[in-house]
């Protein structure tokens, strides 16, 4: 799996570290079933997902990229400053 | 047909003519009591101990491929009762119960191979969470013991005991556990509940899932509507589509973990290892395999297959641990569907739609799961009632905090466990 950093170019995935889905963070005093959607629930799709990949080995930056998870298809990626992948 | 000595012995007189198909290839009817979503290890089960300690024999198994075709044959085969967090461990406890009598249960060939588990430490943290884990499995009725470098040597010298980083000092051994060939599995549950009247529907997806006034009324197919009053989702892999038909989003995140098999070998592994430098775990099959793994991909999958880096990591693992196996070949390798929960731990519990059941994320340790995950679900099924083993598999814990099984003491993460 290669994933196109928008700074270095396409990469080994070896040269990132994986957060997970892109969540919108509750507000501090949200619900408390707002909060446990946002930390436990999860859409959790089998196909196209937005997620935080951050280029640790390479240019340090945080980067959006949204991919398939039924067959690990790069879509698109983004600086994550940008707040979109596409 | 039931298998015996003698029934081997007169087929293999008379031609091996006299076998049958093990399950009818039944059509749909239009209404069961209850339909069980899924026909991997876990629902067959299900299906297999509603009919058989609950009587429920109205009863289908959906299985949107092959019987095991999923999960179920996706796997590692490892049987095991070495848990220690409660809720976990008393469950896991009842299971390997279970599997010590599931041959003669089914009257089936599980394959059933008690040759111990050993779950190699490196260091003195280590050690002391493995006499930990090992105080709490006595405790609960339950088979440990405490190797030392000396004793562990002895019983399996080829590891290699003086990896500069790694230095092994001793193991966990328990030795009730082992492995069981995993289709065989599926197929004796699945015969065991064909033959109580349960209907097993191959190639047959469940495409929405029916519900009425917050109740559910049955489960659509390209066969049609199949109605019933129960409807138990047991589809680990796919556990968030599925309950996504139903409006109901899950506490799981799909990872993929891969496993690998190498060209048939002497005997030269007789136990199942763990090792915890590298997570690396390794047993050899009966025709001769070697069968291990690691570490999830740890990025979110479905494609059952992974990527390179972990494979680079497994065989690096294999050579610090094993070096004498380096020179034995890859055959395969393969990719399973991890449901993963934010405490590592799985769910068997109502959903809020009534009639609705839910049977999920079983992270990686779903197939030594497989008797007890059964028979709970279908005591919850026919109950309304969670079995005393698996009380602790509620699906509301994530939200309410109480009753986290927080296996690897990492918190609300998904891929950390």
């Amino acid at each position: 799996m290669r994933i196109t950093c928008p700074l270095c170019g396409e990469r080994d995935r070896r040269e990132f570290y994986y957060r997970g889905a892109v969540l919108e963070a509750p507000e501090e005093g949200a619900p408390l079933e707002v909060w446990h959607a946002h930390v436990h629930l999860r859409l959790n799709p089998a196909g196209p997902l937005e997620e935080w990949w951050y280029h640790q080995h390479g240019c340090g930056s945080w980067i959006r990229v949204q991919r398939d998870t039924s067959n690990h298809e790069m879509l698109a990626a983004a600086p994550a400053a940008t707040g979109e992948a596409g | 047909m039931r298998f015996s000595g003698w029934r081997v012995l007169r087929e293999g007189l008379t031609g091996n003519r006299g076998w049958q198909a093990h399950w009818r290839d039944p059509d749909p009817k239009p209404e069961y009591d209850a339909v069980i979503i899924g026909g991997g290890g876990h629902g067959l089960a299900t299906a297999y101990y509603l009919a058989k300690d609950h009587g429920m024999r109205n009863i289908a198994v959906l299985e949107r491929g092959y019987i095991g075709g999923g999960n179920v044959g996706r796997n590692t085969t490892i049987v095991r009762a070495n848990y220690y967090l409660p809720g976990n461990s008393e469950f896991y406890s009842h299971s390997l119960k279970l599997w010590e009598g599931l041959e003669q249960d089914l009257n089936y060939n599980a394959m059933m191979s008690q040759r111990g588990i050993l779950n190699v430490f490196h260091n003195d943290a280590q050690r002391d969470s493995a006499v930990r884990r090992a105080n709490a499995i006595i405790n609960q009725g339950d088979d440990a013991e405490i190797l030392s470098r000396d004793q562990l040597r002895e019983m399996v010298p080829l590891l290699n005991y003086d990896n500069n980083r790694f230095p092994i000092q001793g193991a966990l051994l328990q030795r009730r556990a082992g492995t069981a060939r995993h289709d065989a599995v599926a197929w004796g549950f699945a015969r065991g509940a064909d033959q109580r009247g349960v209907d097993i529907l191959q190639n047959c997806e469940v495409t929405g899932i029916r519900t009425e006034g917050g109740k559910v009324i049955g489960v659509e197919t390209p066969r049609g509507l199949i109605r019933a009053g129960k409807v138990a989702m047991a589809a680990a892999g796919r556990s968030s589509q599925v309950a996504a038909m139903a409006g109901l989003t899950l506490p799981i995140e799909s990872h993929v973990l891969q496993a690998f098999v190498s060209e048939g070998l002497k005997p030269i592994i007789d136990h199942v290892i763990t090792f915890a430098e590298g997570h690396l775990y390794i047993s050899q099959s009966d025709k001769g395999g070697l069968v291990f793994g690691s570490y999830l991909d740890l990025y979110a999958s479905y494609a059952a297959r992974g990527n390179l880096p972990m494979v680079e990591h497994t065989m690096e693992a294999c050579m610090a641990m094993l070096p004498a196996i380096g020179k034995a070949r890859l055959l395969r390798s393969w990719g399973g569907i991890m449901d993963m929960t934010p405490d590592g731990s799985p769910i068997i519990d109502r959903t809020p739609i009534e009639g609705l059941y839910l049977n999920a994320g079983w992270c990686y340790g779903g197939f030594k799961a497989t008797p007890a995950s059964g028979q709970c679900y279908a005591h919850l099924i026919a109950t309304d009632r969670p079995h005393q083993a698996a009380a602790a598999f509620r699906l509301d814990r994530f939200e309410t905090g109480r009753g986290l099984m927080d296996e690897e003491a990492t918190g609300a993460q998904h891929n950390l466990h």
